[in-house]
């Protein structure tokens, strides 16, 4: 009872953030930022055709981009928001209250979920009004929302335990942004993964990043596009195992990082991180 | 005739605290080498000591935050360690913010952490505190809708005073409170502290380095040094312990007088009895312990714990 309690205040919480942040001028910055890159890139190639198709860059690209800024986003982002919330006393402040840390880790969940949606528009919006023929088939849609449920639950967790385990915020560059920049590259967006040694593709496939940029471009292009992939094929099935064991792993394994990371927070840690901070600045 | 069992109960209703033999260790390094104290409801304890003496960690032990290495520690009848969310809604913890929920507002964090003691109302404490009402009493009603990063240090910190309460705690733990404040913000947190105190029934536990402070708000004072309580008493008991003997100073006929005395109540009437109107600048000091307390706090920050520990001891009894 006095649990789920704390849950309907940690949904509160998410959706306060969200709502913060979407009127915040610095994250509206970074949604229209890399809206821009994204488009300003499928702009100058949109006349290049895909070697092996008839299909131009853009309705290849995109789905592949999406694919890859949600992997980022919600490994980065809750990555990031966790590192720096042990840090400056948010995440004691849950602690200090009863059931706190199940409304705190209950308001990240929305938080970083809601916060792919307006990402996604400022991509989606001038893309379709700019570009031909980027979704062929409406019932794509369908497609799109279990692959991004599905790659929410497996990458998700992932970020949170990349924020639990840093040890401090400026960590996370190395410890999160890094690896995740590595995966992208390998992943088949920016070239087909088949290009690649045989070692890296195997590497790629074990990652939610390169599925997630499948199941997007599965949902965006035609059947014959599939051609392109590797087995000829959308790999459905294989994209919801690989996806869906990435998500039971990260469920089973998430909490209990989550607890001993709280376990270990004490307003000790906060003063040192301040004190770090401050050294840090100068 | 109350049985055993019931009568410890009513005991334990009486001690909101239970400090036995408390060590703290990390890896060859002895913060705590057994503390033993008691906080009794409704009381307002002192935990003084120079920096580093672990009035921190011991704190954090009491709050259910760090794990001890070894003792028994009792605070509202469970120990802290393995307390459960009950017990944590009945406590309120003070914590020193710097830089989180920065795009949230005073009233709208209050409402957000309050409500999390919403289920723990009982018909005798109504909990969380009414929002508005809190922010009066911290004196932010006027911020209350600004950003977080609009607060000054001392505002921040009557707002993380504020998060400390909201919930009507039994039982508040307050870590260095004042720590970087100006003389008119640390005035205005001892009354608050006061009023708090006053107002509900609330049993407080503040940490300290600051002698001055301690006298004004505790009732009961403990001076941690070397990994041990080495005083315990109010702070006039502590200060008689010190003060063997008073200066008196009076002054007559314009010529002033200086005597020292072990009694200065009676030496005072004495005084009067004999010049009765003509005693004038009437003016007794109390020998206070602040020199005793300076010369630990010294001994204690330049490395030389356990010197520090017996002199103290030597010169209180």
């Amino acid at each position: 009872m006095k649990a789920q309690h704390a849950v309907r205040l940690g949904l509160r919480r998410g959706w306060f953030e969200f709502a913060q942040s979407v009127r915040s001028t610095q994250d509206q910055g970074f949604y229209l930022f890399t809206a821009f890159l994204v488009v300003g890139y499928l702009f100058l190639r949109r006349n290049t055709e895909v070697e092996g198709t008839d299909l131009l860059l853009p309705s290849v690209a995109l789905p592949s981009i999406l694919g890859a800024l949600i992997a980022f986003g919600v490994v980065v982002g809750p990555a990031y928001a966790l590192a720096m919330e042990k840090e400056d006393g948010t995440l004691l402040r849950h602690k200090a209250v009863p059931h706190g840390l199940a409304g705190y880790f209950t308001g990240q969940l929305v938080f970083q979920t809601l916060s792919l949606l307006p990402q996604m528009v400022v991509i989606l919006l001038p893309s379709f009004l700019l570009f031909e023929d980027l979704m062929t088939d409406s019932s794509g849609w369908l497609t799109v929302a279990w692959v991004l449920l599905l790659g929410l639950l497996a990458a998700l967790p992932i970020g949170m335990i990349i924020g639990a385990l840093v040890p401090s915020t400026q960590k996370v560059g190395t410890w999160g942004m890094l690896p995740i920049m590595v995966l992208a590259g390998i992943s088949g967006i920016f070239y087909p993964l088949q290009q690649l040694w045989a070692w890296v593709q195997v590497v790629a496939q074990a990652f939610p990043m390169y599925w997630l940029g499948l199941g997007m471009r599965s949902a965006f292009l035609p059947e014959t596009a599939a051609a392109l992939e590797i087995g000829e094929s959308w790999r459905t099935l294989e994209t919801v195992l690989v996806l869906g064991t990435w998500a039971v792993v990260g469920a089973l394994v998430t909490p209990r990082v989550l607890r001993r990371m709280s376990r270990r927070s004490t307003g000790s840690q906060v003063q040192a991180a301040r004190e770090a901070a401050v050294q840090w600045v100068r | 005739m109350l049985s055993t069992e019931v009568f410890t109960r009513l005991v334990r209703v009486e001690i909101a605290i239970e400090v036995r033999d408390l060590l703290m260790r990390y890896g060859d390094n002895d913060v705590l080498t057994g503390v033993d104290f008691d906080v009794h409801t409704d009381e307002v304890v002192c935990l003084l000591g120079p920096n580093g003496a672990g009035k921190t960690t011991t704190i954090e032990i009491l709050e259910g935050f760090r794990i001890r290495s070894g003792g028994h520690v009792d605070v509202l009848g469970q120990d802290p360690a393995h307390a459960d969310e009950d017990w944590r809604a009945r406590t309120g913890v003070v914590l020193q913010s710097w830089r989180d929920h920065p795009r949230w507002t005073p009233r709208r964090l209050l409402t957000q952490l309050g409500g999390y003691f919403e289920p723990y109302a009982t018909p005798e404490r109504q909990r969380p505190y009414d929002v508005d009402e809190l922010l009066e009493t911290v004196g932010l009603t006027a911020l209350a809708d600004r950003k977080l990063t609009a607060l000054s240090g001392g505002q921040r910190r009557r707002l993380d005073v504020a998060i400390g309460i909201v919930g009507r705690p039994e039982l508040l733990f307050l870590d260095e409170p004042t720590a970087g404040f100006d003389p008119q913000a640390r005035r205005e947190f001892h009354q608050l502290v006061q009023r708090l105190a006053g107002l509900e029934h609330t049993t407080i536990l503040l940490t300290t380095h600051d002698l001055d402070e301690a006298e004004k708000l505790a009732d009961r004072v403990l001076i941690l040094a070397g990994g041990r309580i080495v005083a315990d008493d109010s702070p006039d008991g502590l200060a008689r312990r010190f003060a063997g003997e008073a200066e008196v100073h009076w002054s007559v006929d314009g010529q002033r007088f200086v005597r020292k005395t072990g009694d200065p109540t009676g030496f005072v009437r004495n005084l009067f009895a004999q010049d009765g109107d003509a005693v004038q600048d009437l003016d007794i000091r109390r020998a206070s312990l602040e020199d005793a307390y300076l010369s630990l706090v010294q001994q204690h920050e330049s490395g030389h714990a356990d010197a520090a520990v017996r002199l103290f001891k030597e010169v209180t009894r």
